[in-house]
């Protein structure tokens, strides 16, 4: 039985328009991990946090955070802590009392206090800043401040709302690390709100996929990208190639699919397929690969429309004759693959056990 | 390099006549209200031209007249009252508003806000009905209670573009940080109102010390200075004196008005470099 400090059963948030920001969600989440939930705006990533933190309460359902039901406990009984989007650094107090704001009622003595706020302060390299305004920061000065200030309240669960989102590229990718770190040495659950894909995938431990207010899929990073279970989590997840197929007969674990301009295609089956189903075939850039000759093996011809030369990498899109959407070939630049360029005719090959099946 | 120079120089033609035209707007504003001052110092009791000498016997007296300092306590003990009591109310007001989801929040607002469209004789009128029909006897409690309706809407104002101004997650900051939402309000919302307040508490003062008609119908034996002053127009003899205190109140409002101002903008500053 997994340690699970947060359990969410049956949560249902309605707002008073009638629209259901957040239907049946139902997960749980372990001690120790950093767990993200990803959609797209409006799909009720953020209204679930604040319903764990407690500013929203659920219409129906249960919120337990370590073993207490807590969906009617108020935000100020509860054992989180938040870091907000906006930072919310209380502007009329200076950094030392902003990490201190939440010790003052605790049974601390002064020494205790002050001890565990330098330490707060060293911790997010900001010693000898206890003195400044909150709006003599710069924003990831703030952002660091945001997380030491609800740290040093040593929560069971730390919640973070898109912390990095104000932030430019360069410090982004900085304090992904760092944050992955602190949570590591830390070892407190981190609960991560986020639109950003490839940030959830390089942080996470388990990643939640929201859209339209439903839990899509619950999985580990890899997981997610290498198998995902519906259309709508591999298309938010990065890039993909759909196919529509119809199944034309299945021996063992390998199903004979006709693609709609691909004509007749291998793929791993999957539970229930039967003969004559339609559904779709999804395809990673990175899984498909180019040659200029007849390659052996499943592969399709086409013709190169345009190519993007992204440094480490480059991405093609191939026309196929019958199929209205390009496919996406992504190649690493090794090899003669600049050469392709003007290619007219090429041949996207792969390997069959790299189709995903999924259905409508 | 030419271009902007040529440009300030044709913004200077209507500039001129701009002008001309502010200062005939401030002599018409503000040149009736210097006779209060000029008169106070005549050595006269006629209120008229020409003047007839330096005096400052009017203050005398005036500092003389029981009555008159009794109106003058009275105002100044009715708009204290007025100005916590309609402050208060504003600040609770303006935080249900800003923070909350109300149903029907802008027939609230609208209500709440009424008073400030609705004719003062009209309002003077009906609140004395009220009160007869209740059998309260006239005086300063009901002086002050009408003053309270006619403010509140003031305060409401002020406090509600300030509530409006700033990041409403610092309140949610404070009580997930493990503070009671009433701590909150002392330790983060009051704080960070606390200039609004003060302008709040000047604004409603004045509006109350200035205010005549409510006064008018709604007190008893113990008139406003506003209302003690109108009775006093009837005797010539005692005009000058009323000037003198007259000039008196114009030099204090100004002061109050002015730091009003300045601590409204102390607070907007502050607010925009909050937001960089």
């Amino acid at each position: 039985m997994a340690d699970n400090i947060i359990r969410i059963e049956n949560v249902t948030k309605q707002f008073a328009g009638g629209t259901k920001a957040v239907d049946d969600a139902n997960f749980n989440i372990e001690r120790g991990e950093f767990f993200s939930l990803l959609g797209p705006s409006g799909c009720g990533k953020t209204t679930l946090l604040r319903m764990i933190a407690g500013f929203e309460f659920p219409t129906e359902g249960e919120i337990y955070i370590d073993n207490q039901a807590s969906s009617l406990i108020p935000s100020y009984k509860r054992p989180t802590n938040m870091v907000f989007q906006s930072y919310a650094i209380f502007p009329h107090l200076n950094v030392y009392d902003n990490i201190a704001y939440g010790l003052r009622k605790s049974n601390l003595s002064g020494s205790e206090l002050k001890r565990r706020v330098n330490e707060a302060l060293a911790m997010i390299k900001l010693e000898g800043f206890g003195s400044r305004r909150g709006d003599q920061l710069s924003g990831g000065q703030r952002q660091r401040v945001a997380l030491a200030r609800a740290l040093v309240k040593r929560p069971k669960v730390l919640l973070l709302d898109e912390p990095l989102g104000a932030l430019d590229k360069k410090l982004r990718e900085e304090m992904q690390i760092e944050l992955r770190q602190l949570q590591k040495s830390v070892g407190i659950t981190f609960v991560f709100v986020t639109h950003d894909q490839e940030e959830a995938l390089s942080m996470s431990d388990r990643i939640a996929v929201m859209g339209k207010g439903k839990v899509l899929q619950i999985a580990p990073p890899k997981e997610l990208y290498e198998k995902p279970e519906s259309i709508e989590v591999a298309t938010f997840i990065g890039n993909i190639n759909l196919i529509d197929v119809t199944v034309k007969s299945i021996s063992g674990d390998e199903a004979t699919l006709e693609g709609v301009g691909f004509g007749q295609i291998k793929a791993p089956t999957i539970d229930g397929l039967k003969q004559g189903e339609k559904l779709v075939a999804a395809l990673r850039p990175e899984k498909l690969s180019l040659s200029t000759t007849r390659p052996g093996g499943s592969f399709v011809e086409g013709t190169i429309k345009a190519s993007a030369y992204l440094g480490d990498r480059s991405q093609f899109h191939v026309f196929v004759k019958g199929r209205s959407n390009p496919i996406y070939v992504a190649a690493h630049n090794v090899d003669n693959i600049a050469a392709l360029d003007s290619a007219k005719s090429v041949f996207v090959t792969w390997d069959p056990r790299s189709l995903i099946l999924l259905r409508h | 390099m030419t271009k902007p120079i040529r440009h300030a120089a044709r913004m200077g033609d209507p500039g001129r006549g701009l002008m001309i035209f502010a200062i005939a707007y401030l002599i018409f504003i503000y040149g009736p209200v210097l006779f209060l001052p000029l008169f106070s110092f005549n050595d006269s009791v006629f209120v008229a031209f020409p003047l007839q000498g330096f005096t400052t016997k009017w203050y005398e007296q005036a500092f003389a007249d029981q009555k008159m300092l009794g109106a003058l306590q009275s105002s100044l003990q009715v708009g204290a009252i007025v100005a916590i009591v309609s402050t208060i109310l504003g600040l609770f007001g303006a935080k249900a508003v800003t923070r909350y989801r109300i149903p029907g929040q802008n027939i609230v607002t609208g209500t709440i806000m009424l008073p400030l469209f609705i004719p003062e004789i009209i309002l003077g009128i009906s609140l004395l009905i009220l009160i007869n029909n209740l059998s309260i006897p006239l005086s300063l409690v009901t002086v002050t209670i009408g003053h309270i309706m006619l403010c509140t809407p003031f305060a409401m104002a002020v406090l509600t573009s300030r509530l409006d101004g700033f990041d409403r997650s610092l309140e949610e900051a404070s009580m997930d940080l493990g503070e009671t939402p009433w701590m909150t309000f002392w330790r983060v919302t009051f704080p960070l109102a606390a200039p609004g307040i003060i302008s709040s508490l000047l604004l409603t003062f004045i509006v109350s010390f200035d205010e005549f008609l409510l006064s008018f119908f709604l007190s008893g034996q113990q008139p406003t200075l506003p209302v003690f002053i109108w009775s006093q127009l009837r005797f010539p003899n005692k005009l000058p004196s009323v000037l003198a205190l007259g000039a008196l109140i114009l030099v204090a409002s100004c002061v109050l008005v002015v730091v009003a101002e300045w601590v409204r903008q102390l607070g907007t500053s502050e607010r925009k470099v909050g937001v960089a």
